[in-house]
């Protein structure tokens, strides 16, 4: 078995180093073939290493010491049991799909190279990150998949907005990095150890206003990733990277990590129920805040970045709620059909140009049959339509906010479920149906390869039947999980309560049809003040601009002038000057002539007798 | 009191010998006030006990030391007034003096105050001679070996520095004809 | 009157500054051998005394190494004298500016 572990841990680093090799040359197919390739052994071997861990088998290696200094003892020392094989499982599957669509679509690119290196570099992180058994490695593939990230997003370097929008993504998460890294330290000092099983068996003793904040800073770490509020500015932006960088990074994988961190952390986070309402409340704000700003977003993948951010808040209420293998199932779930939807909208990207406003697209349908079913299929499954995986998989956190007695929680969730459906299928309205409306522009769009179809469609068939493994699944996880079934116990009660959301949500889709079928610019609502604050992000962007940026700015030209300028080079300057008008002034000594230079000696000599006198003085005087 | 009269006579001679050297404007006059202070220094030598090394101060400083200058000086000339552009300014004097008064608190105020036990006791009953020899071939043997050579390299590169091309006199030609030989050589061989 | 270890010290200080005074004043460089000597000779004056009153031979071998120092000295200082004196014509220190800096 621990074979299998490592070919699925260093398969992909293997692809990257190899798809390095070829990083300044133009083109070569190979380095976008090989590392797919080997992406797919990793995903072989993690799905043997998925049924092991279903029989309740966990495979625990130390590879190598890494560090070990006086107490600190720190293996490179990895973990599979059921929950990371789950998290490899879907980093694998979806990552491989991403690697050969990526072939497809990064077709024409000129560091389609560069791309396949980053990419395999960031599954390795991702798989570093979920398979480490302690947290210390967990904190690097953290940091590992942050740097793909930012040179992902960075891709197209040459386009200013994409830098900016990478370094902006990088330094949000350096920022909650810091909350994760003081909690780690935290976690260090109270229990000694860093390793899962020591940390978690010996946390039950530590007093609780200490369990209590390592978990807030834990917290903020995953705040982060999770690009939950007030965080969350940089997913939206992270738009600026490839697609399939949205697809596999910003959708189905490393935004998740934060909830991954949070089910891992589970025996910490079911010491403080307070802090995990508080998530659990936070994760259903972003839930709606996100999702009432995809409402009314005019470009595409950003309407699907929010739709993450919306989802990831559900995820959080679960995870919150002590519900931690429902945000797990849940992540899983999403994972499949948000990058379905992903790469679906890379394909229309593609079809059009670029161009990712909605409303100069419609019916598409006819040119784009393969990608209009797979977004349809990945909507129905995000709206949570029975019998996809969303309904499976969301309709369960709603239950279990109403189980759990949090009814405000409950009504938030179901109006976001309700909007989740409007926004997802107002896109898919606005784009596949309707009348043509790209001809206008001039486009002449086109379906994407026929391989990229094939290599999406896994992706298809998971989110159709994923609900299918609840209970699977279910067994499976709650070996390392707390077992928590959540069963309305009154039927009549369970049964008003899905139809009831079956059907509010299908009333939202229909609504969402009859407003977006005929796309027309409605002038009148664009003019509501709700509109525009939904349509400006809340303002907060431009918040953070003018309170944190600006001042910021300010602080740091004050130090340029004032500081750096005035002290910090004066002195440097002074420095400078003193001696070079020492020499100035002391090179008439050199004047070559032995007689003065034997009166400068005695001056030295007599200065150094007079230190000596002093010295042997002073200290006879201390010692007297 | 026969000790402090020594004393005191010595050291008033001495100190004007000394200071001849150091002010006479002759070369001769100061060589030989020189000469006469090395000698009422192997005086203090002998009242202090150190008998072998009075001895040895008359035989190498007034005997050896004092006949290498004499010889020297034959060289230049002498016994004209040395011109000097002397400027005896407080200064001079001035860091003179504070060293002195700084060796004398740094040296002696340690060594007055402390207890110091011999490292090297004199032996009682046994001349100083014979107490030197015994110090000297035993503790400072390879110390004493090194002094010797360095005498015999100083005595040898003092022959080469001095006897190198005695016959010429280099004050008599050019400076730019000092090579000549060297290019001369070069000429022959082209 | 007794005389004392601080006698011999204040005599030696004394040769010192007078040599020290000869090294820092004189301009003719046989002049300035002539000072070194002195300075030389006022050191072990006060080894010869520190060597009496305190019982101990070491001052006293010190003092010939200094006097064999000091021999060496002279030899291979006064022949590099003669070659100067050969090449400038003067022994005095102001033809000696070659190190100007």
């Amino acid at each position: 078995m621990e074979m299998y572990l490592y070919i699925a841990l260093f398969a992909p680093f293997v692809g990257s180093l190899f798809a390095a090799l070829f990083s300044a040359s133009p083109k070569t197919l190979i380095a976008g073939i090989v590392p797919s390739a080997l992406l797919f052994v990793s995903f072989l071997s993690s799905l043997v290493l998925l049924i092991h861990a279903m029989d309740g088998n966990t495979v625990h290696v130390e590879m190598m010491t890494w560090m070990a200094a006086g107490d600190l003892y720190i293996p490179y020392g990895f973990l599979v049991d059921q929950v990371s094989a789950t998290m490899m499982m879907v980093v694998t599957i979806v990552s491989t799909i991403v690697h050969i669509y990526s072939i497809g679509y990064m077709d024409h690119d000129k560091s389609f190279n560069r791309f396949f290196a980053w990419l395999s570099a960031f599954v390795f992180s991702m798989m570093i990150l979920v398979m480490s058994d302690n947290f210390a490695g967990l904190f690097i593939g953290w940091e590992g998949v942050g740097l793909c990230s930012w040179a992902l997003i960075g891709f197209w370097y040459h386009k200013e907005s994409a830098t900016w929008a990478a370094n902006e993504a990088f330094i949000m998460n350096r920022i909650a990095d810091l909350g994760m890294l003081i909690g780690i330290f935290l976690l260090y000092w109270s229990t000694g150890s860093l390793q899962y099983d020591t940390v978690f068996a010996q946390i039950g003793s530590v007093e609780i206003a200490v369990v209590t904040t390592i978990g807030i800073f834990l917290f903020i770490g995953a705040m982060g990733k999770s690009a939950q509020f007030p965080l969350h500015t940089w997913l939206a932006d992270a738009m600026e990277g490839p697609t399939p960088v949205s697809a596999l990074i910003h959708a189905a994988t490393m935004v998740t990590a934060g909830v991954y961190l949070v089910v891992r952390a589970n025996p910490i986070y079911d010491l403080i129920p307070d802090v995990g309402y508080f998530i659990a409340c936070l994760g259903a704000f972003v839930a709606m805040f996100a999702a009432s700003m995809a409402l009314v977003n005019r470009d595409m993948k950003r309407i699907i970045a929010y739709s993450t951010l919306s989802q990831l808040g559900y995820m959080f209420v679960a995870a919150g709620l002590g519900a931690y293998w429902v945000a797990l199932f849940h992540l899983m779930a999403h994972a499949f059909f948000k990058a379905l939807l992903f790469l679906g909208a890379g394909n229309v990207m593609h079809a059009m140009n670029d161009e990712l406003d909605p409303f100069k697209m419609g019916g598409l349908r006819h040119t784009m049959k393969g990608t209009f079913i797979m977004m349809t299929l990945a909507s129905v499954a995000l709206a949570g339509i029975f019998p996809l995986a969303g309904f499976f998989s969301k309709d369960l956190i709603l239950e279990v906010s109403f189980i759990e007695h949090h009814y405000i929680l409950y009504t938030m969730l179901l109006l976001t479920a309700g909007m989740t459906a409007f926004y997802s299928f107002r896109l898919v309205a606005l784009i596949f149906h309707g009348e043509e409306r790209y001809k206008l522009f001039g486009f002449h769009p086109h379906e994407a390869y026929k391989y990229m179809l094939i290599a999406m469609s896994p992706l298809a068939l998971l989110a159709v039947i994923a609900g299918a493994f609840k209970m699977t699944y279910f067994e499976m996880v709650t070996k390392v999980l707390p077992m928590t079934e959540y069963h309305i116990h009154n039927p009549t009660v369970y049964w008003i309560m899905t139809i009831g959301t079956q059907l509010f949500v299908i009333a939202c889709i229909l609504y969402a049809y009859r407003k977006y079928e005929v796309a027309k610019e409605d002038k009148k609502m664009e003019e509501n003040i709700g509109y525009k604050i939904l349509w400006n992000q809340y303002y907060i962007p431009h918040l953070y601009d003018e309170y944190v940026a600006k001042p910021y700015q300010e602080l740091s030209r004050i130090f340029w002038k004032d500081i750096d300028m005035k002290v910090v080079d004066a002195t440097v300057d002074m420095v400078a000057n003193v001696f070079y008008k020492t020499g100035e002034k002391t090179r008439g000594m050199q004047n070559g002539n032995l007689s003065s230079m034997l009166q400068w000696m005695v001056v030295g000599l007599v200065v150094m007798l007079a230190l000596a006198a002093v010295y042997s003085i002073a200290t006879s005087l201390v010692a007297g | 009191m026969f000790e402090a009269i020594a004393f005191y006579l010595f050291a008033f001679l001495t100190i004007a010998m000394f200071y001849i050297t150091v002010m006479s404007k002759h070369a001769l006059y100061a060589m030989t006030a020189l000469a006469a202070g090395m000698i009422f220094i192997s005086a203090f030598f002998f009242m202090l006990g150190a008998d072998f090394l009075g001895a040895v101060q008359i035989i190498v400083y007034s005997g050896a030391v004092m006949a290498l200058y004499a010889f020297g000086m034959m060289f230049f000339d002498s016994t004209r007034e040395l011109k000097e552009k002397t400027t005896p300014s407080l200064l001079v004097f001035g860091l003179g003096g504070m060293a002195a008064l700084m060796t004398v608190i740094i040296v002696a105020a340690p060594i007055v105050s402390n207890n110091m036990t011999a490292a090297y006791p004199i032996v009682e009953g046994v001349g100083n001679t014979q107490a030197v020899g015994m110090v000297l071939f035993t503790k400072y043997l390879i110390p004493f070996e090194v002094a010797a050579v360095m005498l015999l390299v100083a005595m040898i590169s003092g022959i080469v520095l001095a006897g190198k091309k005695m016959d010429v006199s280099l004050t008599l030609v050019e400076d730019d004809d000092l090579p000549q030989t060297d290019k001369e050589n070069k000429k022959a061989e082209s | 009157m007794e005389i004392g270890l601080n006698h011999y010290l204040v005599l030696s200080t004394i040769l010192f500054a007078i040599g020290l005074l000869g090294v820092m004043r004189r301009r003719n460089l046989l002049m300035l051998f002539f000072a070194t000597e002195i300075l030389l000779n006022s050191v072990n004056i006060a080894f010869a005394a520190i060597s009496h009153f305190y019982g101990d031979l070491s001052g006293q071998m010190f003092a010939f190494f200094v006097i064999a120092i000091a021999a060496s000295e002279v030899a291979v200082g006064l022949g590099l004298l003669v070659v100067w004196f050969k090449r400038s014509g003067s022994i005095d220190l102001e033809t000696l500016k070659s190190m100007r800096g």
